[in-house]
This record gives structure tokens, sequence and C-alpha cells, in this order.
């Protein structure tokens, strides 16, 4: 008999087969971790039931199996090599497998030159990210599965990372958007992540096979793949036990199951992890914690014999809703906190007819409410006060400490740190993709180990050998924990591990300070997740000092706004009646803007007397059907500005074409003069949309590069349809030079990524595709290297017309620069006569691109600010000036020059653009930062990708404005 | 930039200097070239979880990976209370070039002004003239010594892992590996072995012994290894990949550090031909140049020679592989050189190749997973697997990634 075992991410898989290799037995369950203890207790079962002299022959698979078998010496075949033994034996026509599995991703091609490919270090798209979704959604898998029967349409999501969906996802279903829709939308997520991550430009095609647990039991996603691919793929037989299967078809040696039982307890009982000190030594330690905690309280009052005037707060989170109702005192009355299952306008409606109802004396004269969900709540029920969500948190910590200095929340989803300067938010600190961990990701592990949150944080506190477990994103943490378990850590260590790993993530990741002093004396920390005490101490352990819970920490927001309306001294509030909301109704339906190139998907929600809510909009055209007031957006003149450089015809009777990305955003100028005095036809591409990327997507080698790269491909293919003869992008290690810079690179990405795009798009044989290595920083030099290069792909070039040419394109770049330069001037000029807040976008030319900064510019132009770029401001800077690291790419020096500039500009704030994935921005955005803060100014960062949710940025802009507000109504104090 | 704590003339005499390691084998050679100069270097083998925590407390936790663990483990050293910390400075190369890796030293300096070690000074070790130091240069001797200690490292490197898989006793090459380390460093210390001459006998004797070593030849997978330049060599980088490959029965090859001092001189050579130069400066580079090309000879000659082992891969046969794949205007970082080395490799029968990189590292964005396809076309055989290297990734999905590779490799063999 041969036995494989298949022991993976979530579940253990199991065949028996008998001499004729038939399957005897198999089995399929979740291991809950305990992946020893399952092994065992199989094992048992088997030997007992089928197998009379105990032995047999066996092979281990799996991810998760691989150190079992390693350390008892059983044999071991690699997961994905096993399903290919299956295949071959069972399906010897299959050209392609398509494999998804509880942490990994795979597909095999087959037929013609085998190749293999499993995701790298970003796990999106795996069964784990389906969990997390449908956990999202408040359903699990299969539910989702029905779910996407119903759709009728599906939106865009991020799928690359768990984070990313979520903020993707989390703002739809907060603007009412239906699950139907968000549970398709999720499927073809996945199938672009597998497609674009996994592929990478080899076709799939011919017979397909599905195989793993989520193609096994999601229909919706086997369509998804099929529409995708176009093609009807097969989810054979025994679809989950493949790797189980060509395991046991590989089983050669043969094993005594009792000696093998024995040697297995034997190994679950040794310890070898990495760990950290316990939270506490012993009891009486965390009796004095707890009863210091215990001291940071606001008191509540009975509502029953309440009488009079009182104020309601509303925090819409992104998982959860609170709501606050206090007295004239500050006391609170009423507390509600539930989770909001992805409908908030429901549950709020219901909360308000049971305290209209319950307590009739109670009277609302002021509301107000924050969160994600503010805006629709707002709407939907007529409250008095939206209020960013950073000055509600504020709002209620001063309630506890006057003086507070840093504020950190940690919610379900989202992670907020400010720290307060007199009194005012001087900056904010949010999380990140790859810093996620956050509440929710807690209760995810508590639940996939088989418990609830409350066991799972106490477990923790009395742990002896708390797992070290690094701080990174949700998916390496989930391998993390797989390996400590395989090294034989119990609960209690893998949650203490998990909560001290929530705070080094952020405290080194989101606020990226290295000692206590930098975020001052009073700390107050909130958010639901510092209810847990293990989250608590670990804090106060990391950063060796005490800090404050208040007793409401998960309320504070909530608690936040109605303090908000009561120092507002409201007197009646304007919010929806006890009769209005009986006869309340909410409809939702979903619609594209056709006003601008933006096509954004509206979601309009529809209240009770034709009140309307639209959301999904990036700017404020469809809601007020006006031309967006874009006068004092520089973005907006670059892009118009941009768009002009073309030429028509030439002699040459040659079209040449360039990809409008990268350093092409700002050098188009001067290769369309070049190019135009040497006879050619010049065309280049439209700015980037969500088709740009998708067209491009299958040939993209390395899905950890950064977003603008990533769009290369797309406009290549883009240039090709056009009819380009000729495709030029060159090769540069260096750019324009910049008087303050040490040396002017360019970043490894926009230096070398025309080589990526050659030797990964085959779409380029279609054309003469001209990408070798120029310089224009040295002009002499210039002509002629630049003539030689052209000799191999043209005729009749000569040095004199290079030389003529290369006139006119350095004199088009200087007038294209100039234009710029001429366009901040006024937007400056204008701003400061209207005196509008002036907001310095400081980003790389390439962000001017829709579809890279997502209408970020107009959405800060939205609030009134002007907008201009760190190359006009930089131009701006005359004062020399050092900095601490090596100031050596061109486009990053001039965000060096920027701040320099800004820091003397009393009107001027800085808002750093970085792209995922940028490594020169890990280094720039620091240095930035310190620039700015030594001379008092906020540093305000957004990181850009994929992702196309304003929400978070929303909260940013919006705090840094209202802490601009504040900081002049202090400066006229004065 | 006025924040640099100059390493003086004073602080030579009794400063202690601590280098991280990064090619284990190479640097114990190497280190006696700056103790004859009166230098007191010490090299750094802290490991273990302290060295990361204290790279992610005080650098951007964005950074690359190998800037993280040096500076990590610069930092957990001067906290391990082991040194007088007011006598002691810190080294680190800073090569130059668009890639991060000439900041690491900007880093450095942020982070420990970070950690309150901010008098501490670092030296930059460098070529193109970057930072100078009173109490610390690189004289021509020294660079000589250097580069003789990098053709010693890298031949008993090459050597020893072609006998390692197959020895008959168990721990009799890297028996071998430290004696011969030992006795190049005394050579070097004794201020002899950088002559030409002596070279080639030293050389010679080394390829010798590792021919007498007693092994049996079987057929094991080929692999080889490339990658960033830190995650390829130091096992503090790599998570032990070397020790991990030893255990699956195979045969690996590792491509020398002299490529890569070929290949940074040649990238001057390479920029004053596409976007001119100096002339004053071409010369030099081009003795430079010359002078390690005839010291890769040296090694080569004497593998050739005197034993039947796989001759080590030449650079100029490893630039003349790319050349239809990539620029040889790609300079940054490993460059083409890091493409170059994967097709060298297969071209000596390594094709399972394991492309090392730290998670997010730009250069390998193109070099290593940007080539992969097109290697492949024109190396069918090659069989590739990149490999992330990141503070919290686990060594069991790296592992798990290379055993799908062997197991490819496995069967390719049958």
């Amino acid at each position: 008999m041969k036995l494989g075992l298949d022991v993976g991410s979530t579940t253990i898989k199991c065949i028996l087969l008998d001499e004729d290799d038939n399957i005897i037995y198999s089995s399929y369950e979740r291991h809950l971790s305990k992946i020893v203890e399952k092994t065992i207790e199989l094992l048992t079962y088997i030997k007992e039931n089928y197998i009379q002299d105990h032995k047999c022959k066996l092979m281990i698979s799996g991810s998760a199996g691989m150190g079992m078998a390693q350390c008892n010496d059983i044999d071991f075949a690699q997961e994905v090599f096993a399903t290919k033994i299956a295949c071959e034996r069972l399906n010897p026509d299959t050209d392609v497998v398509i494999e998804l599995g509880g942490e990994d991703a795979k597909i095999l091609f087959i037929s013609n030159h085998l190749e293999v490919r499993m995701n790298g270090s970003c796990a999106g798209g795996t069964g784990a990210f389906i969990d997390q979704m449908a956990t999202l959604l408040n359903c699990d898998a299969a539910t989702l599965d029905k779910l996407a029967d119903n759709a009728k349409r599906s939106y865009t999501i991020a799928s690359r990372c768990g984070v990313f969906a979520k903020t993707d996802i989390q703002p739809l279903l907060n603007q009412g958007a239906l699950k139907e829709d968000i549970a398709l939308s999720i499927f073809y997520a996945i199938v672009n992540q597998t497609i674009a991550g996994l592929a990478q430009g080899r076709p799939i095609k011919g017979n397909v096979l599905y195989l793993g647990g989520p193609l096994t039991f999601l229909k919706n996603l086997r369509k998804c793949f099929d529409k995708t691919l176009n093609l009807e793929g097969k989810c054979p037989e025994n679809s989950l036990y493949y790797v189980a299967l060509g395991a046991a078809f590989s089983a050669t040696n043969s094993y005594n199951l009792d000696e093998l039982i024995a040697k297995l307890q034997n190994y679950s009982n040794h310890t070898t992890f990495a760990y950290i000190e316990p939270l506490f030594k012993n009891e009486q330690e965390y009796q004095e914690f707890k009863e210091r905690h215990d001291k940071a309280k606001i008191e509540h009052a009975d509502p029953k014999s309440y009488k009079g005037k009182a104020y309601l707060g509303i925090d819409s989170g992104s998982t959860t809703l609170k709501c606050v109702v206090i007295d004239e005192q500050g006391k609170i009355l009423i507390e509600d906190y539930r989770t909001n299952k992805g409908n908030p306008v429901e549950l709020i409606k219901d909360f308000l007819i049971n305290l209209y109802t319950q307590y009739p004396n109670i009277e609302i004269v002021g509301s107000g409410c924050t969160g994600y969900g503010e805006d629709i709540v707002k709407h939907a029920f007529k409250v008095d006060e939206g209020l960013v969500e950073t000055i509600a948190h504020l709002t209620s910590a001063k309630a506890f400490k006057k003086d507070v200095d840093f504020i950190i929340d940690i919610g379900g989803q989202d992670m907020k740190c400010f720290k307060i300067h007199n009194g005012t938010i001087d900056n904010i600190f949010l999380n990140e993709a790859c810093s996620s961990g956050c509440g929710s990701f807690l209760q995810t592990f508590a639940t996939n180990l088989g418990y609830d949150i409350e066991t799972f944080a106490k477990k923790g506190l009395f742990a002896k050998m708390p797992v070290d477990l690094g701080s990174r994103c949700t998916v390496f943490m989930n391998s993390s924990v797989k390996q400590a378990q395989k090294d034989g850590a119990s609960i209690d260590n893998i949650s203490a591990g998990l909560s001290i790993s929530i705070v080094k993530n952020a405290i080194y990741k989101v606020i990226r300070c290295s000692s206590v002093e930098e975020l001052g004396k009073n700390v107050v920390v909130q958010g639901g997740t510092f209810y847990n005490d293990a989250v608590l101490r670990a804090f106060e352990q990391e950063l060796k000092t005490n800090v404050i819970r208040p007793n409401i920490a998960g309320l504070m927001g909530a608690y936040g706004a109605a303090l908000y309306v009561k120092n507002k001294k409201y007197q009646k509030s304007s919010i929806l009646t006890l009769p209005e909301l009986l006869n309340f109704e909410h409809k939702v339906s979903s619609v594209n803007c056709g006003l601008c190139e933006n096509h954004c998907q509206l979601t309009v929600n529809t209240f009770s007397g034709n009140r309307k809510y639209i959301s999904g909009n990036r700017c404020e055209r469809p809601i007020t059907k006006k031309t967006k007031g874009n006068d004092l957006n520089i973005y907006e003149s670059k892009r118009q500005l941009i768009k002009t450089y073309h030429t028509d015809s030439g002699y040459r009777n040659i079209t040449i074409g360039m990809p409008l990305g990268l350093n092409m955003y700002e050098l188009l100028p001067f290769w369309n003069a070049f190019f135009a005095s040497l006879g050619f036809k010049v065309i280049t591409t439209d700015f980037s949309n969500r088709a740009t990327y998708l067209k491009g997507q299958n040939s993209i080698p390395s899905d950890t590069v950064c977003f603008p790269a990533k769009l290369m491909h797309g406009h290549v293919e883009e240039l090709i349809e056009k009819g380009a003869d000729v495709i030029f992008y060159p090769c540069m290690s260096y750019n324009v030079t910049n008087k303050h810079a040490d040396n002017n690179y360019n970043c490894p990405v926009v230096a070398y990524y025309p080589e990526v795009l050659k030797a990964n798009m085959d779409s380029l044989k279609k054309v003469v595709y001209i990408n070798d290595y120029v310089g224009i920083h040295k002009p002499m030099a210039f002509v002629h290297k630049m003539t030689n290069i052209l000799k191999k792909y043209f005729d009749d070039i000569h040095h004199r017309d290079v030389f003529k040419a290369s006139r006119k394109a350095y004199q088009a770049y200087q007038e294209h620069m100039d234009k710029i330069y001429a366009m901040g001037d006024k937007i400056v000029s204008e701003a400061r006569k209207e005196n509008a807040p002036i907001i310095v976008l400081a980003g790389r030319p390439y962000h001017i691109d829709p579809e890279i900064s997502h209408g970020i510019d107009q959405m800060i132009a939205s609030f009134g600010c002007a907008i201009v770029s760190e190359d006009y401001v930089a131009h701006c800077n005359s004062k020399a000036y050092r900095v601490k690291v090596l100031n050596q790419w061109t486009y990053h020096s001039r965000l060096y020059d920027a701040c320099e500039y800004v820091v003397d500009q009393k009107d001027m704030n800085l808002v750093q653009l970085v792209s995922f994935g940028c490594g020169c921005d890990a280094i720039t955005s620091d240095e930035c930062r310190s620039l700015l803060e030594e001379k008092g100014k906020i540093y305000t960062q957004i990181k850009i990708d994929e992702i196309s949710n304003l929400g978070s940025i929303k909260i940013r802009i919006r705090s840094l404005l209202e802490a601009l507000k504040q900081e002049k109504e202090t400066d006229s104090h004065e | 930039m006025s924040n640099i704590i100059e390493f003086t003339k004073e602080m030579k005499k009794d400063y202690t200097i601590l280098v991280p390691d990064m090619a284990p084998v190479h640097f114990k050679i190497i280190m006696p070239v700056f103790i004859q100069e009166g230098y007191h270097v010490e090299l750094l083998d802290n490991q273990g979880s302290g060295v990361v925590n204290s790279g992610l407390k005080y650098v951007h936790n964005d950074t690359c990976y190998p800037a993280l663990l040096v500076i990590g483990q610069m930092i957990d050293a001067l906290n391990s209370g082991r040194y007088d910390i007011h006598k002691v400075a810190l080294l680190i190369t800073q090569t130059g070039g668009g890639c991060r890796a000439s900041n690491y030293i900007h880093l450095l300096r942020k982070a420990l002004v970070k950690a309150g070690y901010g008098f501490i000074p670092v030296i930059s070790l460098n070529m193109s003239g970057l930072e100078k130091n009173s109490g610390f240069k690189l004289t021509i001797g020294m660079l000589r010594k250097a580069i003789a200690g990098m053709v010693y490292g890298d031949l008993i490197m090459h050597l020893a892992n072609q006998c390692r898989p197959y020895e008959i006793t168990k721990g009799t090459t890297d028996e071998l590996v430290d004696k011969l380390g030992a006795k190049c460093a005394s050579y070097l210390n004794a201020n002899k072995g950088y002559s030409i001459h002596q070279m080639k006998d030293i050389c010679k004797m080394i390829v010798q012994e590792f021919a007498k070593l007693p092994i049996e030849k079987t057929i094991k997978p080929k692999v080889g290894i490339v990658g960033e330049i830190y995650v390829k060599y130091a096992p503090l980088g790599n998570n032990n990949l070397e020790k991990f490959l030893q255990t699956q029965d195979v045969e690996y090859m590792v491509p020398g550090l002299m490529g890569f001092a070929l290949f940074k001189v040649d990238n001057r050579l390479e920029d004053i031909k596409l976007y001119g130069g100096n002339i004053g400066k071409k010369v030099v580079c081009q003795i430079l140049f010359d002078y390690l090309q005839k010291m890769e000879g040296v090694m080569a000659e004497a593998v050739q020679k005197y034993s039947s082992f796989v001759p080590i891969g030449r650079y100029a046969h490893t630039k003349e592989l790319v050349k239809d794949i990539v620029g040889y205007g790609f300079k940054m970082g490993e460059g083409w050189l890091l493409t170059a080395e994967i097709m060298e490799l297969c071209d000596q029968g390594y094709e399972n190749v394991v492309c090392t990189q730290p998670f997010g590292c730009l250069p390998n964005h193109i070099n290593g997973k940007g080539m992969i396809r097109k290697i492949t076309t024109v190396m069918p055989k090659a069989n590739i697997v990149a490999i992330d290297y990141d503070p919290s990734a686990t060594k069991v999905n790296q592992e798990n990634r290379i055993k799908l590779m062997l197991s490819i490799a496995r069967e390719k063999l049958k």
C-alpha cells in the first residue's frame, strides 16, 4: 500500500492507494496548524483501519510538511512536483495546471518545455486571501461563491496583497456597493493576480486543469478563469488530492507506522524557536498593571433617569460601528459597538429608532460623525457635523490628558498615529501595505487557530516564551507562525508573539521611531485593539514607558465626535426624527461618470425625500455639474502641456513612437523636437488608465516593481496598436544635471526598464525597438554618440543633421521647463491673492499620470488648495544646502530642493507622493521628513500603488488642512 | 556633509575598526592586509534576532535587506558591550553608482545618531574618492595585497565547492579551506604573496592541494548561485543558503568576487565609451582593469593547468555571453553581470540557478527576474528560481521554492 500526505498551509490531505493504485481512502481537513498532532491522528486511523501489518510506503508533501519530514527522515516530495507527477499519470493530455492553495498559487506549464511558477513573497490571490475577503464581507468562502451568482458588474480590486484589496473593498462597501458585485470582483482580482503574477507572459492555452481547494469549491472562480482565459478548464475528479496523489504515486520506501508515530510524538515535544521576554513575569505584575490602567476612566450616567440635552457621536469605521450619547457633563449615557456587516446605514437607523423609543427624555441637540463612512452617514441621517477622524480622536484624547503629545489608535483595519504639537495635530502616520498588522489580524489568527479573540489574547499574557515573529505583512506572518508551530511553539507563546509583532509594526514601521523621547511624555493609546492587555503591555514594554489607555479605548472616535459638537454648543440638531426614520428608505445604484477621461465608477445612494449621495468620484463634477476648478492645479496644466508634444508628419515617412511614462513625462519635448527635426513623424501614447495596465500585465516579470514601471508594458502595446514603425525608449543611466546634487543618476528602474520590455515583450518583434544607452547630460558627446546609434537603424543619418536636431531638442526641453516654471509662478501669485493654501505635491514627473496618482491632485484641489509640483519649487530654490544622504538621483534631488524652499514659505506645505516599491524613496522620505520637521513644517506622505481608493488619503489631506487652519488661528490669537 | 566624524591619525593607534563579514572565506584572508598596515580590524560575526531587530529599529524598513542587516549587525555589536565604544570605528564599502547601496554609509550614520552613537567615526571603503579620512588610506600596496587575497578566496571557494559534495571523509574539504585560507593570510601578513610570480606559485599549490583531496565523483544536480552581492555570499543575508544546499545532495558553484571587481572597473570604461569622458580617467581605469584581468588569468590558468576541475569562468567570456541579452550600459548594482553570471553558470553545466535578491531590490527587477524569460529562450535547459530575502521572509517558503527547483533538476538528470 502507498500513502501520500499533503500537509499544506491550512489543510492536510491524505490518499491511500492499493497495489494497483486504486484509492482506498482519502481525507481532507483543516489542521488548524496542529500539524504534527493531526498527522499522528491520521496515521493512527489509517494504521488501525486499513493496514494490517502496520507497514506501508509513504511520501510526505506540502509546505508545512517539509520540516516534519526532514527531521524525521521521511521521504519528501515538493508539492508542485508531486502535482506534476499526478497529472502525468491521471491527465496526460494536460497543457497547463492552475493550482491555488491556502497560501500558495502555482501554475505548471506541462507541454512544450516544462515550467513551474510559484508566487513569490507577495501572496495575494490565494485561499488565505479569499478567506480574508470573505471575512470582510462577513461570510465564508462558500457564501462568497453564492453571492457571485447574482452579480451584475465587477469593480477593479487590487489583488496583489490583501491589504490593497481591503482598501479597495472597504470604501465600496461603505459607499453602498452590492455584496454580490464585490464577490465577483474578488474572483476577478484573483484571476488577474494569477495571470499577471505567475504566467508572466507565457500564454495559458490548451487543456487547462484547475486544482486545489479554492478552485474546487468555488465554481464562480473557475468561471472567471474560463472567461478571462477564453477557454474551458477542467476541474478533475480528486482535484483536491493531486499533491497527495503525486506523493503516493512516488512513494518508494516502506515505513513501520508504529515506529513512525512514536518518532513523531517525540518530535512534537522539542522546542527550538527564537523567543523574547515574557509580557508579565507573574500574576502580581499583571494586577499592578491592571490597577494602573483602570484609572483612565470616563464616567457613565444612567440613561433611563436622564432628562435633557444630549449629544450624539457616530464613528462609522471600516469594520465596526460605534455610537455614543453623552450628557452635558460629558458623561456617557449610551454606548453602542457593533460590527458594521458592510452596511452602516441600516445599523444606525436601528440604533436611532431604538434611542428615540427607549429614551424619549433624552433630547439630541447635536450630532457628529466620523470615520470611513462619515460621508454616507452624514447625508443619510442629516448629521450636523462631519469631522475627520484625527480631529475626533484628538478631541477625546484631550478629555483624558489635556496636554497629550502622541495618540496611537489601532483599530480593526487601520492604524492611525498622530503627534500633537501646541494642541494641534502636527504629524500623521497611517499604516500602509506591508505594515498591515492590526486588530483584525489578531482576530483572523485566533479564528484560524480555533479560538475566539478574548481567549486567544488572554493566553498570551503569561506566555513564558513569546515567539519572535518579526513585523512585516500578514502573509509573511502566516508563514512565520507556521514555522514557529513547526518548531514546537505553543498557542500561548504564539499569541503573545503576535501581540508583540503588532506593536513592533506600529512603532518601527508606521511611526518609524526608535525611542520614546520622539513620541513625547504623554502618550494615549486607543482603538479596540488596545483592550487587549497583551498588546497594551507589549507596547509599554517595547517603548519602556507607561501610557494611558482610556476605559473607552474602542469608542474614542465616537466619543470625540460627540464632544466636538458639545464643545460647539449646538442647540438643535438636524438629525432625522423618529417619524422620518420610520419612513426612511435607502436605494443604491451604480453608474459610470462620463464627464471626463477618468470615467469614475459612481455609486449613487438615494435616501427618502430623494436626497442623493454620490460616491466613488474623484472630483466634484458629477455632484455640482460644474467644470472642475483646475486653474490652480499645476498637475492639470502639466498634463495639458505634455499632450501638445507630437509631430504629425515628416519627410522620412517613418513613425516613431514613444511610451508616455516614467522619464518620458519630462523628456518627451526633447525627443519630439529631436526626431521632428530629423524628419520623423512622432506619436506618443495617451495617459494611462486601467485598460493600459491590463493590456500589458501579462508580460510583467517582477510583481514587486513599482506601478509606474508596470504601466510601461501597456504603453508599448498601445504604441504598436497605433501603428508605430519604430519605438524609441532609450536606457539612461544619467539624467539632466541639478546644480545642488552630487550626481545625476536615474533610479535603476527608470534607467533600465527599456531592457525589461525588450526581454519580455514578444510584440516588440513587430517593430524596430531602439533602447540604446543614451546620455543627454553631456550635450557635446550626445551628438556624436547619437549619430552612431541612429546610423544602426536608419540610412541617411548625418552628423550635421543630428547636431541641428540636438540643438532644437535641448531648446525644446528648456522651453518646456520654462513653461512649467511660468505656470508655477502664476499659480502661486494667484493663490496668494486669493489667500489659498499652497500644496507642493512632490513626486516625480510621471506622477502627473492620472492612473498613477489616482486623481489625488484633483482631490486636493477640491479642498480649495492651489497645487504646484516639485520641479517648479526646486527651480525656485537658489539656496545651497547639504543633505545627510548621498544626493545622487536627478528627480529625487528636486525633492530636497523643494523641501529647502518650502521651509521658508509660510503658506506652502509639502505632500510627498511615494510609489509603492520605490526603494529610493525609502531614503528620500526619511530625509524630506527631517528637512521639513527641523524647520517646524508638517510632513505628509502618500503612498500610492495600483489602488484607486482615496479614502485614507482624504483623511491625511483633511487632517493636514485642519492642522494648518488651527495653526493659523493660534497665530492670529498671538 | 557636515555630520561626518573623521577617522583621524590619532584614532588609528588604538581604535578597533569593525568590518561586516560579507564573504567569510575571502575576508579572513584579506584582513591581514589591514592589520599589517597598523589598523586594528575585526570581522563582525554576531548573528541572531538582535541583528535583525536593531536593523528594523534604526533603518527605514523599506530599505534593502543588506543595509538593514549590515547596520543592524554593527549596532548590535556596539550594544553588546564587547567594545569600548569610544575606541571603535566602523568600516563600510561604498561602491558609488545609481543603486541605493551608495547610500548605505549615510543610512549607517543616521542610524548611529538615532541609536546614540553619533560620535563613532565611519570609514568609507571606496575607490571613487567619495569620502576621505586622514587616518585611513588605501595605498597601492594595500590594494594589490587585497586583490591577491581576493584571488585566493575566489580560487579556494571555487575548488572547495567542487570537492565538498564528493569528499570521501566528511569535513576534509572545509578543513582544507581553513588550512589554505590561514596559509594565504599568513603570506599577506608577512608582506608576501602578491607579486605575480609568487601568486602563480601559491595558486598552483592551492589547486594541487585540492586535487589531492580524496573524492568520489557521482552524478549530482549542479546548482549555481547568483544574486545581489551581499545576499549572494553572506550566510547572514541568505539564511545559510550554502549550508542548506549542502544538505540537499547537490553540487553548487558561486561565481567569485573577481567578476564583480572587474565589472565595477569596466563600467567606468563603458561609461566613457557610451557618454564620452576624461582620457586620464580612462587610462587609470584601463590599467587597473588590465591588472585585474591578469590576476584573474593567474588563478584560471592554475586550475586548467594543474587539475581537471571545472575551470573558472573568465570575465571576458561571461561578458560575451550576455551580449545580445542586455546592454553593457546597465551598470547599477550588479548590472548586466548578474544576468551574465547566470548564463556563464548554465554554460558550465550549472543549469539550476538560485537567483538571490533582497526583497524589492531595484536593479534585480531588471537583471534577475526581468531576464529569466529571455535567458530560458536562449538556454532552454536553464532552471532558475528567484528567491527574495527579507527580515520576515521565512526559511520554509524559501527552501520550498528551492526544493521545487531541485526536483526539476533531479528529474532532468534521469
